[in-house]
Formats: C-alpha cells, sequence, structure tokens
C-alpha cells in the first residue's frame, strides 16, 4: 500500500469525520449515519455498510476517529464476531435483518458454543436442533455463555445429524434469546464475579431463515467465529480513551456510550487483572520495597521480557496483516503468550505481596486487585481454548506436525461422549 | 499509532532480499561439514570465503559508514546478517571485527584513525578485535583493571579474557582504566597491534570451537589512544549494547534453525509403530518452543530496529533482547537433543555445535541474569525521573 494512498484516504475520513461528527448527536442516530456512510467499518464489503478497505488503510481511519476522539460504531461483547461470521457465511436476508442492529449497538449477542460436556472439544456439542415444519426446535444446554443475559441473538451450535461423524452433524444458527424456551442463568466464578451464564433451552425455536450456512456445515461456520474470536484474545487491543481524555469529554454522545459501555462491561471489569496487570508490577516492587529483593528482581525481569516481547510479537504479526498476510492460526502463539505472562505476573506479584497475598477484598493490597489477579489469572489459560489446545494448533497447523489420532471419527450416535 | 510503529516493524523487500541471498550464500559455503573442519583448525576462519563476503557481499563494511569505504547500514541489517551467521554457525571473526571492532572505532577514533582502519576492516584486509573483559564477572566494563602508563606516551599492562577472535585479529583494542576509578568513569580505549612489545596472545581452550576466544596479556605494551582519555565509559557501554544486540540476532538464527531440526528429525523418527512427532508430549513442546522463539525473535529485531530512535532506551532494548535470546537458544539446544533421544548426545550428530554455541553465547557479553539485573535498574531509574 502506497503511503500517498493512505495519506489520501485519511483526509477523506477527516473530511466527512469534519461535516457529520456532532458529539451532541444521539448515539443510535450516529452509528446509523457511520454505517450508511461506510467510516464506521470501512473494513467491511461496500454493500455492507463499508468500504473494502485493507486492514492498513481501515487503521489510517481508525486514528482518524482517535485523533478527534469520535465514538465509532458498537464494538462490545461478541457483536462483531457475530457480525465477522454473518459476513463470510450470512445470506443477504440475514446480513439486511442483523448487520445494522450490530453497528448501532441496538441489539446485543452471545455465543453459543461451549456446553457442560464439550469444552475443548467443541465439536462434540450435543443440544439438538429437530426440524418441526418450518422451524427447528431446540433442547439442551449450553454455558460459559458471556453476554447470554442481556443477548437479543444467540450465535448456536447445534447437532441436526446424529449418523453423521460429529464434525459433519452440526448446524449452525441465529436463535432468539427473548423467547419462553430459553432460560439464562449466571454463573459465579471462583473470584466472585458472574461474567458468564449457563443458558438452557427447553422446546426453543429457531426459524428455518435464521440457520446459517449449509445443513451440516456449522463447524465451518463456527471456526470463522473461533478464529475472530482467538484474534481478538491476544490481549493487546489498544488500551481504552485515557482517564484524563475522558474527563475533558462533553456531549450527549459520550454520556451514552459511556453508559453502553458501564453496563456491558460490568461483569468483566475483572479483566484486566485476569491478564495479571504485568503495569502493576515494577510500581509495586518499588512501594514495597521489594525491588532490593534479588530473587523479586530476576523474576520481575523475567515478566517484564515477556511481556514486551509478547507485544513486539504481536505487533510483528499486525505488520504481516498489513503487509497482505491472511489472519492464520498465528493468533494461538499470542494467545499462549498472553497466558504465559498472565502465570508469571500472578507468579511476581506473589512474591511481591508474601504475606499479603492471603487476603482479599480491601484487606488485599491496593484495594484488592492484588488478590483479584490472583484468583482471576487462572482463567487465562482455559478461556476462549485452552492452553493445551492452543499447543495442538501451533503444532498441527503452524508447526505442520501431524495431527492426533482420533476415536470419534465415526457415526455420533456411537461416539464416546460424556 | 500503533500502524506507524508497526511497519517500522516489519522488513522491507530489499530486506527480505538481503536474508535471501546471505541463506542462499551461507548454506553453500558453511555448510556444517565446512564448519565441522574449519573449527578444528587453529584460526577457524576461510580465507576465501572471508574475501567473499567483503567482495561479493559486502558485509565486511556492512555498518561502516560509506565514506570509510563501508555501505553504511543500520543494525537491523546488521541484525539480518547476524542471525543468517548464526543459522549457519559461519565460523570467521565477523563479529568481532565487523561488528565490535568496526563500530568502537566508528564511535571513538579519530577521523584519521577511522580513516586508517575502517576501510581495510571492510575489505577484509585488516581484523580487529575488541578486548574489554578481564574476569569471568558480568559486567566487562566493572571487571576492567588494565592499568595505563602515560609516561613516554601510552603503555598498557593487564590481562584481557574471551577476547573474542583474539589471536586472529591484526588490531586489537583494549579498554583500560585509570588508577582509582570504577564503573564508566576512566575508561579510556586504546589500539595495540598484534606484534607490539610486550604482547603475548593464547589461544583459550574453548567449548565453542566454531568461536575462537583468546587470553591476551600486555606487559607495558605500547598503545595508541582512541578517542579522548578517561572519556571511553559512555561510548563502550552503547558499543557493548549494540553488540548484544547484535549476538541476540545470531542467536536467534541458530534457535530457528534448531527448531526446524527437531520438526525434521520428529517427523521422519518411529517408535511404538508412529512418527514420534505425532505424539502430544513432542508437539506441545515444540509448540512452546515456536513460541519462545517467536519471541525472542521480536525482541532482536525490535532492539536492532530502534537503535537510534530517541524515545528507545538502547541498554533496556539491548538488555531484554540479550536476556531472552539467551534463555531461548539454550532452550532450543536443550529441547534438540532431547528430542533427538540417544544420538541428540553423540559427536556425530551436529546438534553439539549449535548447543556450544547456545552456551558460550549465553554467557558471553553479560548472562541472562545480570542482563535482567540491569534491565529493572534502568526501570527503576526511569520511573524515578518521572516521580
Amino acid at each position: 500500500m502506497s503511503s500517498a494512498t493512505l495519506i489520501e484516504i485519511a483526509e477523506q475520513a477527516r473530511d466527512w469525520l469534519h461535516e457529520n461528527w456532532d458529539p451532541e448527536l444521539d448515539l443510535v442516530v450516529w452509528r446509523n449515519l457511520l454505517a450508511d456512510s461506510g467510516w464506521g467499518v470501512p473494513d467491511w464489503p461496500r454493500e455492507w455498510f463499508g468500504k473494502e478497505l485493507s486492514t492498513a488503510e481501515s487503521s489510517v481511519v481508525e486514528q482518524e476517529f482517535v485523533a478527534l476522539d469520535v465514538v465509532g460504531v458498537a464494538k462490545t461483547g461478541i457483536r462483531m464476531l457475530a457480525a465477522a461470521t454473518l459476513l463470510e457465511h450470512g445470506t443477504d436476508e440475514q446480513k439486511g435483518q442483523f448487520l445494522r442492529g450490530i453497528l448501532t449497538g441496538e441489539e446485543s449477542w452471545c455465543q453459543l458454543f461451549s456446553e457442560p460436556g464439550s469444552g475443548s472439544d467443541l465439536a462434540g456439542a450435543i443440544t439438538r436442533a429437530d426440524k418441526d415444519g418450518d422451524c427447528w426446535v431446540v433442547n439442551g444446554q449450553k454455558v460459559w455463555t458471556t453476554s447470554a443475559h442481556h443477548a437479543d441473538w444467540g450465535l448456536l451450535l447445534a447437532r441436526t445429524d446424529w449418523d453423521e461423524p460429529k464434525h459433519r452433524g452440526l448446524t449452525y444458527f441465529v436463535i432468539n434469546m427473548h423467547q419462553p424456551g430459553v432460560r439464562v442463568l449466571p454463573l459465579r466464578q471462583m473470584n466472585h464475579h458472574a461474567s458468564f451464564n449457563e443458558v438452557f433451552m427447553t422446546d426453543a425455536h429457531v426459524e428455518t431463515a435464521h440457520q446459517v450456512g449449509a445443513l451440516g456445515a456449522g463447524w465451518q461456520v463456527a471456526l470463522t467465529t473461533l478464529a475472530h474470536e482467538r484474534r481478538r484474545a491476544d490481549g493487546l487491543r489498544p488500551l481504552a480513551v485515557a482517564a484524563d481524555a475522558k474527563a475533558r469529554r462533553k456531549g450527549r454522545i459520550y454520556e451514552q456510550e459511556q453508559h453502553e459501555t458501564e453496563s456491558v462491561m460490568e461483569p468483566y471489569k475483572w479483566y484486566p487483572q485476569r491478564a495479571g496487570r504485568v503495569d502493576l508490577a515494577l510500581p509495586r516492587a518499588i512501594e514495597t520495597g521489594k525491588i532490593t529483593d534479588p530473587v523479586v528482581v530476576q523474576e520481575l525481569a523475567k515478566l517484564i521480557i515477556l511481556a514486551r516481547s509478547s507485544q513486539w510479537t504481536a505487533k510483528r504479526a499486525r505488520a504481516g496483516l498489513a503487509a497482505g498476510r491472511k489472519q492464520g492460526p498465528e493468533g494461538s502463539l499470542g494467545k499462549l503468550a498472553a497466558s504465559n505472562v498472565a502465570k508469571l505476573a500472578a507468579r511476581v506479584h506473589t512474591l511481591i505481596a508474601g504475606a499479603d497475598a492471603m487476603l482479599e477484598g480491601t484487606d488485599s493490597p491496593r484495594q484488592g486487585v492484588i488478590s483479584e489477579i490472583l484468583m482471576s489469572t487462572p482463567a487465562v489459560s482455559i478461556a476462549g481454548g485452552t492452553d493445551e489446545i492452543q499447543r495442538n494448533i501451533i503444532a498441527e497447523r503452524v508447526l505442520g506436525m501431524p495431527k492426533e489420532s482420533r476415536s470419534d471419527t465415526g457415526p455420533f450416535r456411537d461416539v464416546k461422549r460424556n | 499509532m500503533n500502524t506507524v510503529n508497526d511497519m517500522l516493524f516489519h522488513f522491507t523487500d530489499e530486506q527480505q532480499q538481503f536474508r535471501d541471498s546471505l541463506r542462499r550464500f551461507f548454506k553453500d559455503t558453511s555448510p556444517v561439514t565446512s564448519v565441522r573442519d574449519l573449527m578444528e583448525t587453529e584460526n577457524a576462519c576461510d580465507m576465501e570465503v572471508w574475501r567473499r563476503l567483503s567482495d561479493e557481499l559486502g558485509l565486511l563494511g556492512l555498518i561502516i559508514p560509506e565514506q570509510y569505504g563501508g555501505s553504511g547500514f543500520g543494525m537491523m541489517e546488521m541484525g539480518i546478517a547476524m542471525e543468517e551467521m548464526g543459522r549457519a554457525l559461519y565460523c570467521g571473526p565477523y563479529f568481532s571485527s565487523a561488528m565490535m571492532a568496526a563500530k568502537a572505532i566508528e564511535l571513538m577514533a579519530s577521523e584519521e584513525q577511522k580513516t586508517g582502519w575502517l576501510p581495510d576492516i571492510a575489505t577484509g584486509k585488516l581484523i580487529a578485535a575488541l578486548a574489554v573483559a578481564e574476569s569471568s564477572e558480568s559486567d566487562l566494563i566493572d571487571s576492567v583493571q588494565t592499568a595505563v602508563s602515560t609516561a613516554g606516551g601510552y603503555h598498557l599492562t593487564g590481562r584481557k579474557k574471551y577476547v573474542v577472535s583474539g589471536c586472529q585479529a591484526d588490531l586489537l583494542l583494549v579498554v583500560a582504566r585509570q588508577p582509582g576509578t570504577t564503573g564508566l568513569a576512566g575508561l579510556s580505549l586504546f589500539a595495540v597491534s598484534h606484534d607490539a612489545q610486550g604482547l603475548s596472545k593464547r589461544s583459550l581452550s574453548v567449548m565453542d570451537r566454531t568461536r575462537k576466544q583468546a587470553e591476551i596479556e600486555l606487559d607495558k605494551t605500547p598503545a595508541v589512544l582512541l578517542g579522548h582519555y578517561g572519556e571511553a565509559g559512555v561510548k563502550l557501554q552503547q558499543v557493548l549494547d549494540l553488540s548484544a544486540i547484535a549476538l541476540a540476532n545470531e542467536m536467534v538464527g541458530g534457535a530457528e534453525k534448531l527448531l526446524e531440526d527437531i520438526l525434521n528429525y520428529t517427523q521422519v523418527r518411529v517408535q511404538f509403530g508412529r512418527t514420534i512427532g505425532s505424539f502430544q508430549a513432542i508437539k506441545h513442546r515444540c509448540a512452546d518452543l515456536l513460541l519462545a522463539v517467536e519471541l525472542a525473535k521480536s525482541a532482536a529485531y525490535f532492539a536492532a530496529e530502534s537503535v537510534g530512535r530517541e524515545t528507545e532506551n538502547l541498554a533496556v532494548n539491548a538488555s531484554i533482547a540479550k536476556a531472552e535470546a539467551s534463555e531461548t537458544y539454550l532452550l532450543a539446544a536443550l529441547e534438540t537433543i532431547q528430542l533427538h533421544g540417544g544420538i541428540g548426545f553423540t559427536w556425530e550428530n551436529d546438534t553439539h555445535l549449535w548447543f556450544k554455541r547456545a552456551k558460550s553465547s549465553e554467557v558471553l557479553l553479560g548472562d541472562p541474569s545480570w542482563h535482567r539485573k540491569r534491565l529493572i535498574d534502568e526501570l527503576v531509574r526511569a520511573s524515578g525521573d518521572q516521580v
């Protein structure tokens, strides 16, 4: 990509924003404007709210948004995974029905993949969908469902054929979460928070028009969703707007966005702690005086080295993407790196805290942040695909090593399961 | 904001072509059979290949400024060259002469000295070496005790150890200390000819025979001052940091080569009726090793790429790169031996050659613990500056 083109695109975006951006606009009105103009998701196709720009071009546009502190399209939760999946596999009718609501934030989404009996082995799902006239009837239980308590729509992976091998008997649906057959219960975690839900479906209905992709092709469609999930999970997304910049903001739209973010993000406010809070390690070592302990120094340095190298590796991957390489299984490397960082960070915070590591809540250092780090980091190597699964992916798809031998390739009906 | 840095962090097409041509060159000129032959010789240098490094590739003057006969490239290109040499376990005195000594001369010598030495280093006619360490301490600069007498010209007395390619060098750059000084203070850099009076060299018996080292004794040896007397400290530290970055790049080249060896071997070696690479225990170790190698590469590349950017701390990036590369190269070597099983521990198997380079590089120019301590010292200082 020539830099001349990038500059032109930046100018176009800036001109459009100067003409249209107004912090006093209503949030939904503004996001509809963004959707119609294509500037909200410039990397999307032209016919669907985008401008078909490359990754490099889109990030130039994003910089213009950041520079003017412009509120963008809704990006919270699962919605962007839903969008990516629908863009790749959805019918025009589905895109027409759902994409705009995703961008404006009017409708929210959840992902109904994991089940109590199938975590890493997602394709072993036993939630069933049976055709009944012009509708699908769904029965089963999903778990680890973020956002289910406020989601309007769910991305559902369900078994439609029990005689096919397990990867071929699944179909992908969009399910309406607001119906009597869908019951959502919060799931309390070891760190007190309840960021996830259990979702029980009892004779729940899905319109036939809401089948995504072909019958029995659910696994391929789900892979699209998962690839985008891993890409996000590299833990290295740009940080939110700094607090002082936030304080300077004035306008109705910022208040609306703030409200949206707070309500959506409330169950996930521990996520920074889950990632290990590497940023706190050096200040904590200094404030506690542990910085003079040679063991702390060594472990702290290992942590900082690991964290920075991970960031630089993510940058290299992004540079590769910008240069035109496709998003590949390398995302698994980032996920594994983030997991290693979090685990080492917990170790270092424990070294620094000493006996204080036994305390929680306001008795714990930094008003409980330290205890929250220690209680939350075990999630990193599990959520969004365990470390072990990431290693399989890296070995098989990046290094080209042989696939695991399987004992689940026959008809799903006969496969051993929980 | 990210995009600009991201793009900087990406190798250009020219750099990629440079890497490709070097990979081909070293594959042809430094196959492991030659490495094995050369490492048993006194100088471990094929002079014909050394000449071609200069004549065909312009590698010996890679980072030497153009007005002194070099190509005037930066540390990214040096990193690429070192990485490719590290893969191939190239044996010549490149690191010592074209990197460490050339950089020391560029940063510290007078105009006349630069004109006198750098063009000959660039053609390979002159081989130079930098002699700093005097003890096994990781802090090379603290170890310097070599004394200077200033009566009737400069004369040096002391003993240097671990001088990379010291016996091959025509010109030795020797760091000396004013009595009563410590740390960076009171250091001076001198040039000493290999046949100077009172100088004796001994080739050290080294584990890594592909990179020779020397012990050098100076007894009232006449020397020529580079730069200002007693003021070499800061520049010397810079040379050592840049050298550590170059070394880190060399090390990640070796580490990646070893990972490739593992992948090749585990996919042909059969036990229990299947290739051992099909066992999850092995696959997961390979995945972890790939991650380690990629992280170490990123640290080495970033350190090289960020040299000269004002917002970057050279010491921090050099220490991160060196510590990370040291741990990773050794890990890769140990894993390669382990995953080869018994044959990996034999002399016949090539792995030990890279293992020994890894072990030697791990502690050369400061071991990982020392670099980690230094990293934290630098960060604490920086955080204090902000307060």
